[in-house]
């Protein structure tokens, strides 16, 4: 490992801590609401978002394809919406019918559009590429305190680090409201707590997110994170601060262990080769929640 | 860009005879993803078929390394769809196992066993890449799919696929309508209803393992979910929902592979998803039985009735109208006069409204259980809502025993 630790293994598995932390905080109250598969969906219209933003801009610069991205997981949301009250469907299928059809929009757009000499296609899109936001000039510890070092830095890093200041904040901020409408949103409602606007916010934030994660890591670990870290925590305990940290350390674990299991876990098994870390990062964190599911104190409920 | 000729060539399977085939393929397999994406609609499991479909992939991944292992083609079509339906069958396991066993419902388990299987399957994707053995390029259709470069043993293999799966379809479609429609009345008739789920099951992993190649791992729920939310807005008829949504799905798998063969950079899976999804707008929007702008309609005719018996009844007490919509519906009726005096036809007609008003009183006061009924059907002319026998009872009864108009 040597000089090259920080930059090429601590700076990608920070990356990947992070995206994971913020997505585990968020998909608490997601698993509680019974709305998990927000985030799926959310994480497949980004590219839609993405595509467009391209389309209107003509570059791959961040901020346009940031806004698109937000832009499509509102539209998204505002779409399900419209579809559950105009069908009287169950959500899930609501929801069904608004992400396939806007993933499918955004591969017919992709393929249209001549994004090929900008590199960027679905599979990049759907699971990143951790491993290729390296730090190269993080040649040693003293380069932490060198500006000019500092300044190569992936951007995505610093994104991705304000997305999680971002969600802390609003959960403190916020925590009363959204703890009393995701438990008792009769009784929120009742007390004056805007329901109706706490869970936009919720998702709205569960976009912002997923779009910031998207860009540095893929959807994949974006669905994974938003879930199971918190299904897992849901089977520790029945309390809800000790389940969000239980959620943040299962995150922690699955982007610590699985970026280590998809670079040098490879080498230690003697294989030549790597694998996706952010594949590995979901299938880890469906291992914890196996696990969690297996044998956690919690497992049965209340009762149990 | 897109060539109208191509276009008929390809709906009328004459472009070529790899396309013809991946064509009947498609309608074949949009039909029985219709039909049986209704009766998970039903049952209220569409997104089940979510994770079954990305769990496929790690048994995609899996049997392509033993087919490599033991030597063969890694391409193996057949091989890589049976690995790909038995990690379903896992996927679909485990999703089973968390909301039984564990408190967690039925969404967490779905996005759960969705991503980390999913993530599993990539990692083995990037195993294969980088053991570079031979041609991995036919794995990656698998997660968008496509139909341009097919092999023609694969075109037959999914052809036949389809084929198989709507006759499964076909055959075990009445114990699904039957559980799907009345739970109580299938289980008193004796069908098991845990089995008929089973077969449900059975039923969407083999949609969805056919659907792979053409439409692709993420995309191919498109064809359980969509056909069937748009046949609900057609028909308030669960047997005729079972139909229209697999015609809906027919059409799209249709109409989606000859547009992709006619134009150029036109994925066959995202374009049979996008014409579903057209045709769900459609369907939203101008469909008659629930569609928005039939709402509408109907809200307004509603609305207009109302006006008009409201305004009849002034007319006859004699009161004046100042409402101005009422205004504008009796006089397009010609039943009041510029000037607001009704007209001969007007003096009718309230005369008529007042009959019937008081008769469809006598009808809600005989029938408290048909109250909603009435109330919706009393704007009517009751001629048209009852019958011959029905009327002269209540115009008996209006009369009373003595001919005097009862007490209200």
């Amino acid at each position: 490992m040597g000089d090259f630790y920080i930059g090429l293994v601590l700076v990608p598995m920070t990356i990947g801590a992070l995206a994971a932390v913020s997505c585990a905080l968020l998909g608490n109250f997601l698993v509680l609401r019974k709305q998990s598969l927000m985030g799926d969906a959310v994480s497949h219209v980004v590219l839609p978002g993405i595509v467009v933003a391209f389309i209107v801009t003509g570059s791959i610069s961040v901020w346009p394809m940031l806004l698109g991205a937000a832009a499509a997981a509102l539209i998204s949301a505002l779409l399900i919406e419209l579809v559950r009250n105009l069908g009287k469907v169950e959500p899930g299928a609501a929801m069904g019918v608004v992400f396939t059809a806007l993933f499918a929009l955004g591969v017919v757009l992709l393929e249209q559009s001549d994004t090929r000499q900008v590199h960027f296609d679905v599979e990049h899109a759907l699971y990143g590429n951790l491993e290729s936001l390296v730090w190269l000039s993080g040649m040693d510890a003293q380069s932490l305190f060198d500006r000019q070092a500092l300044a190569d830095l992936p951007p995505q890093l610093a994104r991705l680090a304000l997305a999680l200041v971002a969600v802390v904040i609003f959960l403190i901020a916020f925590w009363r409201q959204l703890v009393v409408s995701t438990f008792d949103p009769v009784f929120a409602q009742a007390t004056g707590v805007p329901v109706r606007l706490v869970g936009a916010a919720l998702i709205s934030l569960v976009a912002i997110v997923a779009v910031t994660a998207f860009e540095a890591v893929g959807a994949i670990i974006t669905i994974a994170m938003l879930i199971c870290p918190a299904a897992a925590a849901r089977l520790m305990t029945n309390r809800l601060i000790p389940q969000l940290l239980w959620s943040v350390l299962f995150a922690l674990l699955s982007a610590v262990v699985g970026f280590w299991a998809a670079g040098s876990g490879m080498a230690l098994i003697g294989s030549g080769f790597s694998v996706s870390a952010a594949g590995m990062i979901a299938a880890v964190s469906g291992i914890i929640l196996a696990a969690c599911a297996l044998a956690a104190p919690q497992r049965r409920g209340a009762a149990g | 860009m897109f060539d109208i000729s191509a276009f008929v060539d390809a709906l009328t399977f004459r472009a070529g005879y790899n396309t013809a085939i991946v064509a009947i393929g498609a309608i074949l397999l949009g039909w029985a993803g219709g039909t049986v994406g209704t009766y998970l609609l039903l049952r209220q499991r569409s997104l089940v078929s979510d994770a079954l479909s990305h769990a496929t992939l790690p048994g995609v991944g899996v049997a392509f390394l033993v087919m490599a292992w033991f030597g063969g083609s890694g391409r193996f079509l057949p091989g890589l769809l049976l690995g790909a339906a038995i990690s379903a069958m896992i996927g679909l396991a485990c999703v089973e196992w968390l909301t039984r066993r564990t408190r967690l419902k039925s969404d967490a388990a779905i996005g759960a066993v969705l991503s980390s299987f999913f993530g599993l399957g990539i990692v083995l994707l990037t195993v294969i890449q980088s053991l570079g053995i031979g041609r991995q390029a036919g794995i990656g259709s698998f997660l968008l799919g496509s139909t341009s470069g097919m092999l023609r043993n694969e075109a037959y293999t999914l052809a036949a696929l389809a084929l198989f799966v709507a006759f499964l379809v076909f055959v075990f479609r009445r114990p699904l309508t039957l559980v799907c429609f009345d739970e109580t009345f299938a289980r008193t008739s004796g069908i098991d209803i845990r089995r008929t789920d089973l077969l449900l099951m059975f039923l969407v992993m083999a949609v969805t393992v056919t659907g792979l190649r053409i439409v692709g791992l993420i995309l191919v729920v498109a064809l359980l979910i969509i056909p069937p939310v748009a046949a609900r807005f057609w028909t308030e008829k669960t047997g005729t929902m079972i139909v229209a949504s697999g015609l809906i799905g027919a059409a799209s798998g249709f109409v989606g592979t000859a547009l992709s063969a006619s134009v150029p950079n036109f994925p066959a899976g995202p374009v049979i998803v996008l014409v579903a999804a057209v045709l769900f707008a459609l369907s939203l929007l101008f469909a008659p039985a629930r569609g928005v702008f039939y709402g509408l309609y109907r809200a307004r005719a509603f609305s207009r009735k109302v006006h008009r018996r409201q305004g009849l009844l002034a007319i006859l007490r004699g009161e004046a109208i100042y409402d101005h919509d009422t205004l504008k519906v009796l006089r397009s009726e010609k039943l009041i006069h510029g000037d607001g005096t009704p007209t001969r036809a007007g003096l009718d007609a309230a005369e008529t409204a007042a009959r019937e008003e008081a008769l469809w009183t006598i009808y809600a006061r005989n029938n408290p259980d048909a109250a909603n009924r009435a109330a919706r059907m009393r704007l009517d002319p009751i001629a048209e809502r009852l019958t011959a026998g029905e009327i002269a009872e209540l115009e008996r009864q209006f009369a009373g025993p003595s001919g005097v108009l009862p007490a209200r």
